[in-house]
């Protein structure tokens, strides 16, 4: 695909050189990887305790160091419950984003970029979608299907893509007048072409920025759904659900939400930091600057 | 742009047509129905019930019915409290949505343009992160986790405001700051994520050039196409804002758009539910409207056709 002549240094491999060094976005992505892998894995660490099981004589009890994050009212180990409750959070937040910006960012890119017709049918379309009563297609989905985690990505998918879609859609529009993308046409890059190499890398910016606050949205929604019958089922949890309850027991226990509220916040500042570091990196006006 | 607006007006008829029809099968194709949920009501009563608001007709009967008055936007008594009229109960709570919600939206606006573009200006320095850090904070705390933290600090511990009902200034104050807080964060990070593009575009480099002030260059000039982003989340964002948010009505008691949305649908009431989601949807196009209107003005690249 790519034209005759000298390879210029493409887009990924220049951004991940610039990424690098970029040591705040590092430690942040480092982090989140820690974070996830110590979720995944949380089966498998020795000496945590299983999350489910109960000890009534203990009750709830304040952060210590056999439960350095404390234990619930039913005395279930609250750091083994975060972690294994980051998996369904952390899973959901990564399924969420990659559908909004596969479909939300392509669907936006085509509509902006085609103008006309076909855009105004489009985004009557995501009007559609957007005005749908939500509780009304989660409760049918739970009625015609098994529930199940599948379930729990579809009603979230069916929504996460739309404000994405309409804030591409106006990058596009916006962008699509300029000469670069003329000079793209001019040398003969077809439709396909013009949107997918030279317009989405320039609306990278706004996609990131959205996406990484995408993450913690769906988390908490994912909570609420959970609520309904989709999702997690006790006594499983996830953060979302974890912050949920232990927000009822805030005055009384306060470490029940706050080591959940901790995880969800650390894992959005870092996905923000991670994101901003990416964002530069990945800005096409800024290729060779300072290296 | 007048003929563009128009059309885009026209074509809103179709939009909503296409949102009624599938809300009108999907709210029916939930299981239960309106009527079942009251105790020991005898089956007569309840035959008589179903008959006196047509629920008894075959479906497509019940749909022609409901498009002929809908379009004189007639959309009859509410089920489950049959003594009002839905367009009354969605005008009525849509008052009280849009006090909460406009001004949630200007606290987000107000709080989160100076922010993001304090950020983008002062890039990867201390204040950048600060900044972000601060827009940061609405996000990460729950709406519903900062709602009772802040009744609890102000209301149950400082006894400085109201801890819920909507009745007078001083109640709006914490509804109004939970549902703005996440917004902040949304605003802020759009409008630096799209300042710190603007800020090296050679038409702001031009107006530096021209010897114009700092200020006004970001302001009048970088800024103006750099809130483009946060135009486009502003579509969704105010109708969501506008139309009620779920939580924060629940959280402090505030009797708008939302708690009838959420009366409406656990109570299987049909027509107040079609009657929340109409409004709904009708607003979200004019917001989008508006917003595809606001490109043209602040870019002025971009054509309407």
């Amino acid at each position: 695909m790519s034209p005759p002549g000298p390879r210029p240094a493409s887009l990924w491999g220049d951004a991940w050189r610039r990424l690098r060094r970029n040591r705040l976005a590092v430690a942040c992505g480092a982090f989140l990887l820690l974070l996830a892998a110590l979720c995944a894995g949380a089966g498998a660490l020795p000496g945590l305790p299983d999350p489910n099981a109960p000890d009534f004589a203990l009750g709830a009890s304040p952060p210590s160091w056999p439960h350095p994050f404390g234990t619930d009212p039913l005395g279930r180990d609250l750091l083994a419950r975060v972690l294994h409750g980051g998996r369904v959070s952390l899973l959901v937040g990564l399924v969420a984003t990659l559908v909004s910006l596969l479909v939300g960012v392509s669907y936006g890119a085509v509509a902006g970029y085609a103008g006309g017709k076909l855009d105004e049918a489009m985004m009557r379309f995501v009007d559609v979608l957007y005005s749908l009563p939500y509780l009304f297609l989660v409760i049918l989905l739970l009625v015609f299907f098994a529930k199940s985690l599948v379930l729990l990505f579809v009603a979230l998918g069916l929504v996460q893509w739309l404000t994405m879609a309409r804030i591409v859609r106006g990058q596009v529009i916006s962008l699509k007048q300029q000469t670069f993308v003329e000079a793209a046409r001019a040398l003969g890059a077809g439709a396909p072409r013009v949107v997918f190499s030279h317009l989405v890398p320039n609306t990278l910016g706004p996609v990131i920025v959205y996406a990484t606050l995408t993450v913690p949205a769906v988390m908490l929604q994912e909570a609420f759904l959970s609520f309904l019958g989709l999702g997690v089922q006790p006594p499983d949890a996830s953060w979302g659900v974890l912050v949920d309850e232990g927000r009822k027991l805030m005055t009384v226990f306060p470490w029940l939400v706050v080591f959940p509220g901790l995880a969800l916040a650390g894992t959005l500042f870092a996905l923000n930091f991670l994101g901003d570091g990416l964002r530069d990196a990945l800005d096409p006006r800024s290729r060779g600057e300072a290296g | 742009m007048t003929a563009y607006a128009t059309r885009r007006v026209l074509l809103m008829v179709p939009t909503l047509w296409a949102i009624a029809t599938l809300t009108f099968f999907l709210v029916r194709a939930a299981p239960g129905g309106p009527f079942q949920s009251e105790r020991d009501i005898p089956p007569a009563a309840r035959t008589a019930l179903t008959a006196k608001y047509g629920l008894d007709r075959p479906l497509g009967e019940q749909y022609v019915t409901f498009l002929r008055r809908a379009a004189v936007l007639d959309l009859g008594p509410s089920y489950s409290q049959p003594t009002r009229q839905v367009r009354d109960l969605v005008l009525g709570s849509a008052g009280v949505s849009f006090e909460l919600g406009g001004w949630a939206l200007l606290v987000a606006l107000a709080a989160g343009i100076p922010l993001g573009a304090l950020a983008a200006y002062r890039h990867n320095t201390a204040g950048d992160r600060a900044a972000m850090a601060a827009a940061l904070l609405g996000v990460s705390v729950p709406n519903f986790v900062l709602g009772p933290l802040l009744v609890l600090l102000f209301s149950l511990t400082l006894f400085w405001l109201p801890p819920a009902l909507w009745t007078g200034p001083a109640s709006r104050v914490l509804p109004v700051a939970t549902l703005a807080a996440a917004y902040v964060a949304y605003v802020a990070r759009l409008t630096r994520g799209g300042l710190l593009e603007t800020l090296r575009e050679d038409y702001v480099r031009t107006a530096r050039a021209k010897g114009l002030g700092e200020g006004r260059v970001v302001v009048r000039h970088a800024l103006r196409l750099g809130l483009l982003p946060v135009v486009s989340f502003l579509g969704p964002a105010a109708a969501r804002l506008v139309t009620g948010s779920l939580v924060v009505e629940q959280v402090f008691a505030v009797p708008g758009l939302g708690r009838q949305l959420v009366n409406g649908a656990f109570n299987r009431d049909y027509t107040l539910v079609l009657g929340v989601v109409l409004f709904y949807a009708g607003i979200l196009m004019v917001f989008n409207l508006l917003v595809d209107l606001a490109y043209a003005r602040l870019d002025p690249r971009v054509e309407l056709r």
